[in-house]
């Protein structure tokens, strides 16, 4: 009895949690008619893919998902390069300021960038970074920097220094110790923050649509966000859209869900 | 090699290494988040519209009176409390009991996890997207649901309706962060150890009582900390309302961040940076708390 009831709970909550998913894609899947139509149909009469061609014809879907792979790779990868050294340091050394250092880091995890919305828009104009790509890689690194390097610091300190110490014995410097012995342990730590950075900057917004106007710079969030108007949303881009954009962070986030939670127990990860 | 010799050279290595691993961080911190979030707070205090750049003299307080004078920024800041307590209340006790459900190993468990977390992959400009959708005075599917199962006769305008709109950006808020609490709260129930529930046993405590008893004073500390962190984010989190409702119908969904994001789209500096500064004070009150309840944490 009290199995049955543990079961009807947790299958509701599933349900209510995959309903909006099914229900966005049941959208996409419609005819417009039968989007805007009565009664509500709760599987498409007629399955079609026209939002979804009308993404790469009308809009030009293919330019902003290039956009967004491009600024989101370059980004994680610097960013996760950036926590292996940093980290590195922060949990095998102690020296002058690594106190300070790490409460400059955690506090940035509490301050959206938001706050500074408009001196950042700015120093983009300052530096001619407007509407390019590499000015949201920039940005999208400083603000992924502090969360790498805490992280990837949690990943050495499970490591015992023993295992360096003997590379280090053996001849081996402590730069060829770490990338020849400590990094291949490390290795599905660091594609872990690599992949939750990447997914970071492929969702981003308010930066991007600070930053961004020119069609050929867009990515797929200021896309989405051009597709809002006042009154009128075609639901069944937005559909397709949302779709798309989601579908690669799925199958990402399923692949590090543990060390997602384990990111977040540690405090690491904004949620 | 002596080792008095070799300790000064190797020093000075390894300061230059630790320097040379820390340096692009740091500098990628301090230009791009410590350097505008400072200049941020200069201009609060500067005439500055993105519109008029010739003039922008300083003006002392006058933003922060303009913003504090505007009734929009008590109404965002009132709605604030509400988003914040309302979203974290059922977020905590619908997590908590997702936690106790999961707590013990089943068949499936894991594969059940995967599914549950999925709404994580999202961001929240997109989950605000799909809720706007289902919730659609017309056309919206919950609309249809609640008239199929007989609660109500006629469609609710939901996001066009001050009353409505508010709770619906919490609905599709709650939806979002019940799994954070499930997770953070499972991790800190298997954190009790096994042998306190057995000695409980022996003296023969209920279930309600060891729960109660054993694991409830465990875990608190924990749990404070997680609703810290919480508290924070959904602060933090402008995002859902942003792409949901824009705030709106009439400012009624408005929090003091979209609120701010409002002002920087609309070109006037000065008064986004006396909002940013305000923002901030708030965060970091919270944060300042936070940290030391690390702290105390750590101690124990």
């Amino acid at each position: 009895m009290r199995r049955l009831a543990k079961v009807i709970v947790l299958g509701v909550w599933l349900l209510i949690t995959l309903f909006p998913l099914y229900w966005i894609v049941v959208t996409s899947l419609k005819p417009k008619v039968e989007i805007f139509s009565m009664p509500i149909k709760y599987w498409p009469g007629n399955v079609t893919f026209e939002h979804y061609a009308d993404l790469f014809s009308f809009a030009d879907f293919g330019t902003y998902l290039l956009n967004s792979l491009l600024v989101s790779l370059v980004a994680a990868g610097a960013v996760t390069m950036i926590g292996v050294l940093g980290g590195y340091t922060l949990a095998r050394f102690s020296f002058p300021g690594r106190g300070a250092l790490m409460l400059a880091f955690l506090v940035t995890q509490m301050l959206p960038l938001f706050i500074a919305l408009g001196p950042l828009y700015l120093l983009m104009s300052d530096l001619d970074l407007l509407n390019r790509l590499a000015g949201l890689m920039l940005v999208y690194i400083a603000m992924l920097v502090p969360f790498a390097t805490i992280i990837m610091r949690g990943f050495y300190e499970r490591i015992p220094v023993a295992l360096e110490e003997a590379a280090q014995v053996d001849g081996a410097s402590r730069l060829v110790a770490m990338v020849r012995v400590v990094i291949p342990v490390m290795l599905p730590g660091i594609a872990a923050t690599f992949i939750f950075a990447f997914v970071q900057c492929w969702n981003e917004l308010f930066l991007a649509i600070t930053f961004i106007d020119s069609e050929d710079a867009k990515t797929i969030p200021v896309a989405m966000n051009s597709f809002i108007t006042q009154y009128d949303i075609d639901w069944g881009s937005m559909a397709a859209a949302t779709v798309v954009s989601v579908l690669p962070t799925l199958v990402l986030f399923a692949a590090i869900r543990r060390y997602i939670v384990e990111g977040l127990t540690a405090g690491a990860v904004k949620g | 090699m002596s080792v008095g010799s070799a300790r000064p050279a190797f020093t000075t290595r390894k300061a230059r290494f630790i320097a040379l691993c820390l340096l692009p961080g740091v500098v990628f911190v301090v230009l791009f988040t410590y350097y505008p979030v400072i200049r941020g707070a200069i201009i609060a205090f500067q005439q500055y519209n993105l519109f008029d750049l010739t003039s922008t003299p300083f003006v002392g307080l006058e933003n922060f009176r303009a913003v504090l004078a505007e009734d929009r920024f008590w109404t965002a800041l009132r709605n604030t409390g509400t988003w914040v307590a309302v979203s974290l209340f059922f977020q905590f006790f619908l997590g908590f009991g997702l936690a106790l459900l999961l707590r013990r190993h089943f068949r499936g468990r894991g594969l059940y996890q995967a599914w549950v977390f999925f709404p994580w992959a999202m961001s929240g400009f997109l989950i605000g997207l799909l809720w706007r959708w289902m919730f659609n005075g017309q056309f919206g599917v919950i609309n249809d649901l609640l008239l199929r199962s007989g609660i109500i006769e006629h469609r609710i305008g939901f996001l066009a309706t001050p009353g409505w709109a508010m709770t619906s950006v919490i609905v599709a808020n709650v939806w979002y962060g019940v799994t954070f609490f499930a997770i953070m709260i499972m991790a800190a129930l298997q954190s009790v150890p096994r042998e306190l529930y057995e000695a409980a046993d022996v003296d023969g405590a209920s279930r309600l009582r060891q729960f109660w008893h054993v694991t409830l004073p465990h875990i608190r500390p924990t749990l404070a900390l997680i609703v810290l962190l919480r508290i924070i984010w959904i602060l933090n989190f402008p995002d859902l309302i942003y792409s949901m409702t824009g705030g709106g119908p009439a400012g009624s969904t408005d929090i003091i961040t979209t609120f701010l994001i409002q002002q920087v789209i609309g070109g006037d500096y000065g008064r986004g940076g006396a909002v940013g500064m305000l923002v901030l004070g708030l965060l970091l009150a919270f944060s300042v708390f936070y940290l030391n309840a690390t702290r105390f944490e750590k101690a124990r």
